[in-house]
């Protein structure tokens, strides 16, 4: 293919590039104990969860930022950045969809997620969130009937504090490291979920959420609590403006589920990446762990990661319970000055744990990416079973595909494989899909799209299609 | 008074006692000590010794030996029945008594290193800490401050050395433990060949501290065939900080195997440096009761259409600890390069634990880089096989363990070194299937 059409397609712009003119309510750069108690305090927070904030503060204060990772960024500046802002007209919440700003609608007719009609047809209820109050929620009612719990972090606190009590920071303590002490002292928002015993979720939960107003640093913390024998599939999707100046995303996901119970956690992430040069683009530094509390529990990630200028994520799964199941699929795409650092910890404690992990990195431009994976086998995991693969394909001589597989084993029954390649798009490959008549773009597209099957078949239908979509947006064509 | 002080009181004294140096070697030790003070001791909060503890070498207090007194009986049962060059080292210490070099085929040189260091041979001015800079580690720093014994080896361009070349290492048992600082030098010239094969071993009750250091020069086709069967004594530690730097088409070849040691840490570093080098790492340990058993590896793609291949395997029994980390680093503009690596675990007991990570680091997209590492039990499904042929299961587990092993060992050319090291696993292996006298029978089968 000729090498200029493929800079064309790399060069492509930020689609989902706009920004929203809505007034924000927003806090003056700087964190200290009294940006903690202006945020507890507009969430309406009772004491015990103020208390609990500024635990995590003052663990924070003397923490330092991690350093091992594969990534190269400057030092962020904690106190340029503002803790909370909030779309205004706090106390007059839409009730329904057509209370919501209509501004905020646009937003997501831009996105080419009409709320209402996609949330209808495809029987998914959503919980969308932006900046940091959740605006809407929808279903609600529906779910009610089941008798799953489906809103905001906040309204849970409100609402049903002994339930957040009970699971909030029992599978991610606040001190756990160091951006989750900062998430823990500064959320402001995010998703809860109850699950409650023998209950199948009737729809699959969803949440968009965007980053909006700038200089905001977003804040999701995200509990999902499965108990015994309940099942759900949870949906998270994000994107976000095209802007500038760098925005730090620190976010928190907490899974609990208890004996026979089922969460799936499916992402779709593409936030703004940053221009050719790097510039701009947002940070993710995230951490997701589910517990495996009950026996014959199951916890499945499955994320495409398309976005951001820099990923930290590390999805993870301690697998307590007798055989209890955990599940890692991840496609990550990075393309111009892109990092990501990614990958996931297998940590089998109980009696015949089994994991999976299916991860595909593609790389290109000038990009650099990283897998880096934990796999414990601690001395009671009796039998445990680990199967590992994880590929990169590396499209151009500029970018740089990095694997880091940690395997710690202290069982002699358990079983670990890890198997790891590197390569490019064949040349074989591209020629014998053109001598059949298709051209290298779709080609291209082909292959790379085969490379991820494994993963794409773990999504959700959804997000199934809107990930091929995403993938070929931002790799078609890149190849030379 | 710190860890760090004590060794660096040993220094003061070895060097009082000390003749004149050429100042190169003074300034090259000072540097080396200086370097040890600035890093301390590795702790575990340093990735590169995340799974390392060495606060059994740093709370030691070890002196230098003086001597090389060794029973001649028990020194000529340890050799390997080889027909080679030998140059033999007792507690660091050259032991004249115990080599044998015969007569040298021209255009190859080998002797210790004080005998170099005090001609002040061109051999070794140059390329002494060339590649294994004071900065490499605390130990490399460590060894530098204290060089004063080793081996140089050095070939003429297109020779081929006939026999093995041999460095043999023995540790005493006695009051004082002990600690060397051994160094090897190693220049192959353009298209020489050779085999060197350094064997560690001593007396069962020795507890002493080996710190070796290793520089390999390999010139355009060299090819170098690197035996290193580390059979220390159980108590023992030892560190080795091995590098290699290839010229083009250059081979290598290691076969790094170990046994014994109670603490054991090998760094094997090659810098592929012209199109067409290849190094080729075996490696193959076995770890019992608390012994401790750390491979580190590092392969530097520097040049496009270099290759490496990589095959670790480990047993592990007991409460033994045996950590893996292999890496591949693929230069920006290496392209064409093939790379391979795996690395296979057995664990024979829960409370055995291994640590293992292959790790490949990649610039470049035309490249074909795989790594795999396992970590499982022996297929029953081989065992089934076996036992429908009328081998009960202990020797049917005791066997296959011994395969396993013997991927790597089939690779062994030297039959001196390889029934060595078969006989050692099979007679290390638990006795639930303990196979020493099967694998006798079948060796003196094999002889007839």
């Amino acid at each position: 293919m000729a090498s200029q059409e493929m800079e064309e397609l790399v060069r492509r712009e930020y689609k989902e590039g706009f920004v929203t003119d809505i007034e924000s309510e927003t806090v003056p750069p700087g964190l200290d104990e009294d940006t903690i108690a202006f945020i507890s305090r507009k969430k309406g927070e009772p004491d015990w969860m103020l208390e609990w904030r500024l635990k995590a503060y003052h663990q924070w204060l003397k923490m330092t930022s991690p350093s091992w990772a594969h990534l190269d960024y400057p030092p962020i500046d904690y106190q340029a950045i503002s803790y909370y802002s909030a779309p205004k007209r706090d106390e007059d919440r839409p009730q329904s969809l057509d209370e919501v700003d209509p501004k905020l609608l646009e937003t997501y007719e831009k996105l080419g997620i009409p709320l209402h009609e996609r949330a209808a047809l495809a029987g998914v209820a959503v919980d969308a969130v932006f900046d940091s109050v959740s605006v809407t929620t929808t279903f609600k009612e529906k779910l009610h009937e089941a008798g799953v719990i489906f809103c905001s972090i906040s309204e849970a606190i409100r609402d049903y504090p002994e339930l957040v009590q009970e699971y909030l920071g029992s599978v991610v303590p606040q001190g756990d490291n160091y951006f989750a002490a900062l998430n823990s002292a500064v959320f402001t928002d995010g998703s809860f979920v109850f699950v409650p015993e023998g209950v199948t979720c009737p729809m699959e939960l969803s949440t968009y959420f965007r980053i909006n107003a700038a200089n905001t640093g977003q804040f999701e913390r995200t509990l999902i609590v499965c108990e015994s024998r309940a099942e759900v599939s949870y949906l998270e999707g994000c994107t976000a403006p095209q802007r500038d100046e760098n925005q730090l995303h620190a976010a928190v996901v907490e899974l609990v589920a208890l004996d026979d119970a089922k969460i799936k956690y499916s992402t779709v992430q593409n936030w703004y990446p940053g221009d050719e040069d790097g510039k701009g683009g947002i940070y993710n530094f995230v951490t997701k762990r589910g517990d495996c509390r009950g026996e014959r529990s199951h916890i499945s990630w499955t994320q495409v990661e398309t976005g951001s200028a820099i990923t930290w994520k590390y999805p993870s799964c301690m697998l307590r319970g007798k055989d209890s199941v955990g599940e890692f699929y991840s496609v990550a795409v990075t393309n111009g000055r892109q990092q990501a650092d990614t990958g996931t910890k297998m940590i089998h404690i109980g009696e015949g744990t089994r994991s999976t992990i299916v991860s595909k990195g593609i790389a290109a431009g000038r990009s650099d990416q990283s897998y880096r994976g934990l796999v414990k086998v601690g001395p009671r995991a009796k039998g445990a079973r680990n199967f590992t693969q994880c590929d990169s394909l590396l499209i151009g001589d500029t970018c740089g595909a990095h694997t880091f597989p940690y395997q710690e084993i202290g069982n002699s029954s358990a079983k670990v494989e890890h198997e790891a390649t590197t390569s490019k798009i064949g040349e074989d490959q591209l020629f014998y899909c053109q001598s059949r008549g298709i051209g290298e773009e779709d080609a291209v597209n082909m292959i790379v799209n085969g490379f991820c099957k494994d993963v794409f078949q773990e999504l959700p239908m959804e997000f199934a299609v809107e990930a091929e979509a995403l993938l070929n947006v931002t790799l078609e064509g890149a190849v030379g | 008074m710190s860890d760090e002080q004590r060794f660096l009181d040993r220094l003061a004294e070895r060097n009082a006692q000390r003749g004149d140096e050429p100042t190169w070697i003074a300034a090259r030790r000072q540097a080396g000590a200086a370097r040890f003070e600035a890093f301390g001791f590795p702790h575990r909060r340093i990735e590169e010794w995340k799974y390392t503890n060495v606060r059994d070498i740093a709370r030691g207090d070890f002196t230098l030996a003086t001597d090389a007194e060794f029973s001649p009986a028990t020194a000529a049962a340890l050799t390997l029945p080889l027909d080679a060059y030998r140059l033999t080292f007792v507690d660091g210490v050259f032991a004249p008594a115990l080599s044998d070099l015969g007569s040298l085929p021209e255009g190859v040189q080998v002797m210790p290193l004080s005998h170099a260091l005090e001609e002040n041979h061109e051999a070794v001015g140059g390329p002494l800490g060339r590649l294994t800079g004071v900065d490499f580690s605390s130990f490399a720093a460590l060894n530098t401050a204290f060089m004063e014994e080793g081996a140089v080896v050095r070939l003429a361009p297109r020779t081929v050395v006939d026999k093995p070349i041999v460095l043999q290492f023995l540790s005493r048992a006695g009051e004082q433990e002990v600690m060397s600082h051994p160094r090897i030098l190693v220049e192959a010239g353009g298209r020489s060949e050779a085999t060197l094969i350094e064997h560690h071993v001593g007396d069962a009750e020795a507890a002493n501290f080996t710190n070796l250091v290793e520089e390999i020069i390999l010139e355009r086709g060299a090819i170098l065939s690197h035996y290193k069967l580390q059979e220390a004594p159980l108590k023992d530690r030892h560190i080795a900080s091995i590098h290699i730097e290839q010229a083009r088409d250059s081979r290598y070849v290691s076969f790094n195997l170990n046994l014994g040691g109670g603490l054991v840490r090998n760094d094997l570093v090659s810098d592929l440096n012209g199109e067409g080098a290849e190094a080729i790492y075996n490696g193959l340990f076995y770890g019992q009761g608390r012994q401790h058993v750390d491979n580190h590896t590092l392969v530097n793609h520097n040049a496009p259409r270099t290759f490496s291949r990589e095959n670790y395997k480990g047993i592990l029994d007991d409460r033994a600890h045996g950590v893996f980390n292999g890496k591949v680093i693929v230069k920006r503009d290496s392209q064409q390069i093939e790379a391979d690596q795996s690395n296979a675990n057995l664990l024979l007991s829960d409370r055995a634990e291994i640590d293992t990570k292959p790790e490949l680091e990649i610039y470049a997209d035309d490249v074909k880089c795989a790594h795999g590492a396992t970590t499982g039990q022996l297929d029953e499904e081989a065992i089934f096989a076996l036992r429908t042929r009328g081998i009960d299961e202990q020797t049917a587990r005791g066997l296959l363990t011994l395969a396993f092993a013997g991927e790597v060992m089939d690779r062994v050319d030297l039959d001196a070194v390889s029934e060595r090291v078969e006989l050692t696993v099979a007679g290390k292996l638990p006795e639930r299937f303990n196979l020493a006298g099967l694998v006798e029978t079948a060796s003196a089968f094999n002889e007839e």
